[in-house]
């Protein structure tokens, strides 16, 4: 058995009513362990819903989710499942709660019961992975957007979940604060062995994952690791997707006749090939 | 005409805890029909100086003004001045307050005194513009979309009043990549058909280099750096201090070039990119 599984997953929002809508259609993913899978998609496609459905936020309206073997529509498991499965959203608004930084830091922890020596040491951890140790006693309502990401990250690091879903975690960083949060993921995927779900748009990012799926109209169209995704150039940009510049730069090098491996998707790879 | 900041600071809650001045003596000219690009790391300052320009934030000293006017108080003229600024918040949901789609996108138009059908008409441009489909969309709650169907009705609301000076704060985050590409597409068309003058937020270094014929860098509430595009993406340590990345082509190219390859690296379009790629490994051949 994975450790996440969605059978079947439906959701309709407003169900029954005159403005219902299908969000997720018949959704079924194995998830094991220790991957680190990128969710791709255009807006609407349904993303942050089965994001939603990972920690029982939302409830399937058809089919199942099972998370480490409990079903999240068993009440009874809610907070078993919080504490596998931690979640950082996509509006850092929605999260934050606190009126102080390291309060809200805490406020994860603190639920699940963690002693509050060791509840410190998280805190100040997490704040320093994402650079925002000097904002500790800092009121969260007053920071810039990209801040306000970065606690969120920081609220979700120090819960030590065994599994974390990041909603768009990069959307209002500038670049450097980008590869540091994305690098912050990649360093406990690799050293924790956690298991990561994240949402981006942004190409480069996930040619970073280990496997990526992507959605459109609420349903999963394509499941594969990224040197399957990225080099279907043409695929991807009718999908309304973007892929790795390197990929969409070694695809039209290779209509024109220069010889390249056909599987590329950073630059670095391309750089590998074009200067033997 | 245009819009200028002399020597505006502005310090967030003076006199307690959390006291931080966020612009320090920034002194600016946003000229008619230029299209601006504001970048620099998070924190920077950016989103507080584009909230000068509506006047929705006041320097706590220093002077803002619109085509002339200072647009400070509560005097008839410096209400018009402010007006003819048009501001897209960098969270949306900041923006979007009304039931419906249609009443959110609806409410800036009627409020300047415009026809009903006038009103509708600009519903369904800005609509259409953003790519949400006025019969599909015009009665759902702007709460209950997705974050990239919210960004694209509150940019739908600011276009449909036709401001004069358009300011965008970060308007392509969480937008999926077709989208990304059909509103930088869309601004650029307002831009010159309708004279629009722009002042952009972004963190893409792409983006401006499509975009804008000018960059200014913050960092530490003050200007970095203000010089042409072509000129800031070669300014390497500004680029590092604002937290920046060169475009993604001349990224690609410099690696190619430092690997050996002779090429020219101020590329900033992918079928450019590719061109100056494949000339560079035919010269390469027949030597
Ligand atoms: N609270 C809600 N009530 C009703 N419909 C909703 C709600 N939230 C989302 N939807 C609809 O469900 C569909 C999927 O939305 P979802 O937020 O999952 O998309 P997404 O893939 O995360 O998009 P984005 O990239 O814009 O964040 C969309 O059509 C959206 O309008
Ligand atoms: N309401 C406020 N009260 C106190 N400080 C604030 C307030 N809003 C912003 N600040 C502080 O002012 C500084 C500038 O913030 P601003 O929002 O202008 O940054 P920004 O460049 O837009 O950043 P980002 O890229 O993250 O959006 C930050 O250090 C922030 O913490
Ligand atoms: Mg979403
Ligand atoms: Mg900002």
């Amino acid at each position: 058995m994975s450790f996440i599984e969605i059978n079947d997953l439906s959701h309709v929002y407003h169900r029954g009513q005159a403005d219902e809508i299908a969000a997720l259609s018949h959704v079924s993913l194995k998830i094991d362990d220790g991957e680190f899978v990128a969710v791709l998609g255009a807006n609407g496609s349904g993303k942050s819903t089965l994001a939603k459905h990972l920690n029982a936020i939302l409830l399937p309206t058809g089919g199942s989710v099972v998370v480490d073997g409990m079903d999240t529509r068993d009440m009874a498991h809610l907070w078993d499942i919080r504490q596998e499965v931690g979640m950082v959203f996509q509006n850092p608004d929605n999260q934050i709660i606190a009126a102080v930084v390291e309060d809200d830091v805490a406020f994860g922890p603190e639920n699940l019961g963690v002693p509050s020596d060791e509840i410190r040491k998280r805190v100040d951890d997490s704040l320093a992975l994402v650079g925002m140790s000097d904002f500790a006693r800092f009121a969260p309502h007053l920071l810039s957007g990209g801040q306000k990401q970065r606690i969120a990250i920081a609220g979700a690091l120090a819960m030590h979940t065994r599994c974390l879903v990041l909603d768009e975690p990069t959307a209002m960083l500038d670049p450097v604060g980008r590869a540091e949060v994305l690098n912050a993921v990649r360093e406990l995927h690799e050293n924790e062995k956690i298991t990561v779900i994240y949402i981006t748009h942004f190409m480069e990012e996930a040619a970073a994952a280990s496997r990526v799926v992507v959605m459109e109209r609420g349903e999963v169209v394509v499941d594969d690791e990224p040197h399957g995704v990225f080099p279907c150039v043409e695929e991807m940009k009718k999908r309304g997707l973007d892929v790795p510049l390197a990929s969409e730069v070694a695809w039209r090098l290779r209509k024109q006749g220069v010889k390249l491996p056909d599987n590329i998707i950073s630059d670095d790879e391309l750089v590998a090939a074009i200067c033997r | 005409m245009s819009i200028e900041l002399k020597n505006v600071t502005y310090t967030y809650m003076r006199g307690t805890a959390f006291e931080r001045t966020a612009l320090k003596d920034i002194t600016l000219t946003l000229k008619e029909n230029s299209l601006t690009a504001i970048a620099g790391h998070t924190g920077s300052g950016k989103s507080t100086l584009v909230q000068h320009l509506n006047g929705l934030l006041h320097p706590t000293s220093g002077v803002v003004t619109v085509d002339g006017t200072d647009i400070a108080g509560k005097s008839k003229e410096a209400v018009d001045a402010r007006r003819k600024v048009g501001m897209v918040f960098q969270y949306p949901e900041h923006q979007l307050f009304e039931e419906t789609v249609e009443k959110d996108v609806a409410f800036g138009p009627k409020n300047m005194g415009l026809s009903s059908d006038e009103v509708t008409r600009r519903v369904k441009n800005a609509l259409g513009f953003v790519n949400i489909d006025y019969d599909n969309y015009k009665d759902r709650s702007p709460f209950q979309m997705s974050g990239g169907q919210m960004r694209r009705v509150a940019i739908a609301g600011v276009l449909a009043m036709e401001p004069k000076y358009l300011v965008l704060d970060e308007p392509t985050a969480g937008l999926d990549p077709r989208g990304r590409d059909e509103l930088i597409a869309g601004i650029m068309r307002f831009h010159r058909e309708h004279n629009m003058t722009i002042i952009l937020v972004s963190h893409s270094m792409d983006d401006i280099a499509l975009m804008a014929d000018r960059v200014v860098f913050m960092h530490d509430g003050r200007v970095l750096l203000d010089a042409p595009p072509t000129e800031a993406f070669f300014a390497k340590d500004a680029i590092k201090e604002a937290g920046l990345n060169q475009p993604r082509t001349v990224t690609l190219l410099n690696k190619l070039k430092e690997h050996g390859l002779d090429v020219d690296v101020a590329s900033f379009k992918v079928d450019d990119t590719v061109k100056r790629i494949m000339s560079a490994i035919k010269r390469r051949k027949s030597c």
